[in-house]
């Protein structure tokens, strides 16, 4: 349409030009409002913090109580003090398989190369099947039947492939995380709106544009919200790799505590386990809030978990 | 008449239904819209309005009949045709100016050009200032103008709008409606414009062509001859307005109810 813009701005507008509209610039009662918000809001932080250490102090605390009382014996269910003293001597002394940085530097190599490896081919596939849809037909059984399997005892079979080397691991923490992450990037593509593509299509974009510009951004929520769940599955099949077989890592020194009957030992592994998993889970958050901060901001009722 | 800009010759449009049926949204349906002429199309609700859209606009092909845009017939989208769509058609994850500097960028024009052009649009739906907002920050009037500045800077020579205000409130619809006329007067863009609201048809358009209720068929073509430019909210009040919407409306009733007996009937099943 020839638009003739020589015409001066206002006579555009037509008989009921639209007031100007400009940002809201908060008065002194909404300022007001803001802060005793904030302080209420601030004051609910504090007491859900001081919830949660009094939830920690009375989980562990009825535990030391109940083996030192020998309510229960500390032997079979171990002991708050037992596990922070074996934690102690592992970061001052090391552990029997040597120093404990190295041992979770070993399993966050391997649950972080499989979680990268495993997400960027379930990312692509998702895609790749959710904008063909005869491939997606065609596989769509091989992919249930796999997803049936318990693919952890994959891990057995990566140990004579790939031997004790990283790779075995890894190769369990992909298979873990793949399919987490293809079906939700492939339900993600599926549920693109008809209207957004129609409407780029009518704008002119052509198939890749369609790609990477609508369905990629669109199905972006889903495939961040499967790598929450999945950077724990990596680390799962890190885990199980190493019980498989390996020299070094958290799953061998979790292992070798079973077996020598240390539950301190079991229960310090674990601890060192999920805080690198809720450092994980952080730096995830931070990606995805990076990522899409296009969308409105959390439901003040929703609870992140 | 010159020759027309939307001609759509005994068309038929049949969809398959997930359970193995035909459903025909229209019918041997025959209408055209002149160069630079504002068409509104009502009818009741599924008598295949917005289906007639998509046939102009190329998103689907006619199954039978003939669908030709400024002479030569539809084989898929073309360059000339925006398209405003009912429910919201931003891209959510753009923000309101790489939103409006879509359609260019898609066109191969540069980045820096298109976000200049959009600017200026931007600024004509008046909207300056809330270049980097992203949609869910707006209103709904706010995202529509959006939209329409999304279309209208491909500067298209057809202009198709499916009930474009439906979901706004009274006062903004109006207040959208006058800025639509204005915008088209500044273009020469032949529109098609659905609605099932009578009043905003006459309103806006030259010329009202009422569809029976689906599978829909042209029932009648009715001119508008009001004068322009128009106020939306007070040209209603002029006793040729009055009459326009009696014509139209004596007939539209009848396939209104046969439309209400027929969802009731459909209910009941």
């Amino acid at each position: 349409m020839s638009v003739r813009s020589t015409l001066p701005r206002s006579s555009v507008v037509g008989p009921n030009p639209n007031p100007p509209l400009q940002a809201v610039e908060a008065n002194p009662i909404d300022a007001e409002l803001t802060v005793r918000r904030s302080r209420a809001a601030r004051r609910r932080r504090l007491i859900i913090y001081g919830l949660r250490v009094l939830f920690a102090a009375i989980w562990l605390g009825s535990w030391e109580l109940s083996t030192r009382l020998n309510w229960v014996d500390p032997f079979f269910v171990g002991q708050p003090s037992g596990v922070v003293l074996r934690l102690w001597t592992w970061i001052t002394e090391g552990t029997a398989l040597g120093p404990l940085w190295l041992q979770a530097a070993v399993t966050m190599e391997e649950a972080v190369l499989g979680f990268v490896v495993g997400s960027a081919l379930g990312i692509f596939f998702g895609i790749l099947l959710g904008r063909i849809d005869l491939l997606a037909q065609v596989l769509s059984p091989f992919i249930r039947a796999a997803n049936a399997i318990p693919r952890v005892v994959l891990g057995s079979l990566f140990a004579i492939m790939f031997g004790l080397s990283l790779s075995g691991k890894a190769a369990t923490a992909v298979v873990l995380v793949f399919f987490v992450v293809f079906f939700n990037a492939f339900q993600g593509v599926r549920e693109v709106d008809r209207n957004l593509i129609a409407n780029a299509r009518i704008l002119g974009a052509d198939n890749r544009r369609l790609t990477t510009e609508i369905i990629i951004p669109s199905a972006l929520s889903w495939i961040l919200a499967s790598l929450h769940i999945s950077f724990g599955l990596a680390i799962v099949g890190a885990v199980v790799g190493e019980l498989f077989g390996a020299t070094a890592g958290l799953g061998q020194l979790i292992y070798n505590a079973g077996h020598t009957f240390d539950v301190n030992g079991v229960f310090a592994g674990m601890f060192v386990l999920a805080v690198l998993a809720l450092i994980a889970e952080g730096l995830i958050s931070a990606l995805e809030n990076r990522l899409i901060k296009w969308r409105p901001s959390r439901v003040s009722g929703e609870i992140p978990i | 008449m010159a020759s027309p800009a939307i001609e759509l010759r005994g068309v038929t449009k049949r969809f398959a239904t997930p359970n193995g049926g035909i459903y025909t949204a229209l019918r041997d349906l025959t209408m055209e819209v002149a160069p630079g002429e504002f068409c509104a199309v009502v009818g009741p609700t599924g008598c295949g309005k917005s289906t007639t859209l998509a046939l102009i606009s190329g998103l689907e092909l006619a199954s039978a009949g003939e669908v030709r845009v400024e002479g030569s017939p539809v084989r898929g989208i073309a360059d000339s045709i925006g398209y405003v769509f009912q429910t919201d058609a931003v891209f959510p994850w753009k923000t309101v100016l790489e939103n409006v500097a879509a359609g260019p960028r898609y066109h191969g024009v540069p980045g820096a050009q298109a976000r200049n052009r959009a600017r200026d649009w931007i600024a004509r739906v008046g909207l300056a200032g809330f270049e980097d907002r992203y949609p869910h920050q707006l209103s709904g009037g706010m995202r529509k103008r959006v939209g329409l500045a999304q279309s209208l800077i491909n500067e298209p020579r057809i202009l198709l709008m499916d009930e474009p205000f439906s979901a706004l409130d009274v006062q903004t619809r109006s207040l959208m409606e006058d800025e639509l006329l204005a915008l088209w007067a500044s273009t020469s863009a032949s529109v098609v414009f659905v609605t099932h609201d009578l009043e905003e048809a006459i309103a806006l358009a030259d010329r009202v062509v009422l569809l029976t209720a689906g599978p829909g068929t042209v029932k009648g073509t009715f001119e508008v001859d009001l004068p322009r430019p128009r106020n939306v909210a007070e040209i209603r009040f002029q006793p040729r307005f009055a009459q326009i919407y009696e014509a139209i409306w004596s007939q539209l009733r009848d396939e209104v109810l046969v439309s209400y007996e027929r969802q009731k009937h459909a209910a009941a099943v």
